[in-house]
């Protein structure tokens, strides 16, 4: 069966997205990121260290011919950073295609939904396509969406916690209302998590650290492909409705004492 | 060959040879690599590196991509 998740003019056919940091090496991230058959993967920018500029870089080991590169603005806390930042990715690699994510604070890396607006209705009028991460809010999500953003991300929890989906009706809500691709990102922290989801119809997951913090990064990946695999198939399949008493599974005719 | 040019790279103030920003790439051993380069908080298209001149005082930022989630 052919199941296409589209993201502006991108395709895939993995419903996983990764994230490439927290890994303990290149070669790690190299190992879980082709084991969980992700096709896009999101790099941050940051300044070459002058005083070592030749050492090796993450792209030696993530193929960008490969793998659909996916910029973010990872650190930024206002609309002109994140701005000049996904400039410089663009001409860095000619990638189009960004994760827009505007921080409040350091302890909750809550969005700033006002600079994450302001920096979306920039760059959307400067030809990028943006997944933009923003909160579980529905009003917001669809705000992100008339600005011109090709899919709105809302976070399950905050970054990095792996506290599961915070608010999993409203996650619901927002996919309800949607017309462009709905992303969790942010939250999930292990499988079923990822599972639960996909399970609410929205379009893919974005993990990062719950995959590079596992003890065994590449199981954790395989793990996570197919949760976000099989909650999208329970999905599509349509769940059966939820009981209050029992219901017999074999036939109550036909016994032998009748 | 001018004296050296003292700039604003990264947030450190350094001195370089480089005339240019071709130059300064290759001065720094970056030629292979995906970077991108922002001068005085403008862009610089790859295709300009080698007509765009250093002046004493340029800010640069010269980025490349890590990980990151």
């Amino acid at each position: 069966m052919s199941d296409i998740f589209k993201v502006g003019t991108y395709t895939f056919h993995s419903r996983l997205i990764v994230g490439s940091g927290k890994y303990k090496d290149f070669q790690t991230t190299k190992d879980a990121t082709e084991a969980s058959e992700a096709e896009m993967i999101t790099v941050a920018v940051r300044r070459v260290n002058i005083t070592d500029p030749g050492k090796e870089n993450l792209l030696d080991y993530i193929d960008p011919k490969k793998y659909t590169i996916l910029p973010n603005t990872a650190g930024c806390f206002n609309a002109e950073d994140a701005v000049r930042t996904l400039r410089l990715a663009r001409e860095a690699g000619g990638w189009d295609l960004v994760k827009l994510e505007v921080l409040g604070d350091t302890e909750t890396l809550y969005p700033n939904v006002v600079e994450t607006i302001k920096a979306a209705e920039t760059l959307v009028a400067e030809g990028f396509q943006v997944m933009v991460y923003t909160n579980d809010d529905p009003i917001v999500a669809r705000r992100l969406e008339e600005v011109g953003c090709v899919a709105v991300m809302p976070l399950g929890n905050p970054i990095g916690s792996g506290r599961g989906l915070a608010n999993p009706f409203n996650i619901r809500v927002i996919k309800q209302r949607a017309n462009v691709p709905i992303v969790v990102d942010a939250g999930i922290g292990t499988a079923s998590d990822a599972a639960k989801a996909m399970e609410l119809g929205v379009d893919a997951a974005l993990i990062n650290t719950a995959i590079a913090e596992a003890n065994d990064e590449c199981l954790m990946a395989t793990a996570m492909r197919d949760a976000v695999k099989a909650g999208r198939s329970a999905f599509l399949a349509g769940r059966m409705q939820k009981r209050a008493f029992a219901n017999a599974s074999s036939p109550t005719e036909g016994y032998i004492w009748d | 060959m001018s004296d050296s040019i003292a700039i604003h790279l990264n947030g450190e103030e350094r001195s370089f040879s480089a005339s240019n920003l071709t130059d300064l790439i290759a001065e720094l051993g970056l030629e292979q690599r995906m970077i991108a380069i922002e001068l005085n908080l403008e862009v610089v298209p790859k295709s300009q590196y080698g007509e765009t001149a250093l002046k004493a005082g340029d800010r640069i930022e010269l980025v490349h991509m890590i990980g990151g989630g």
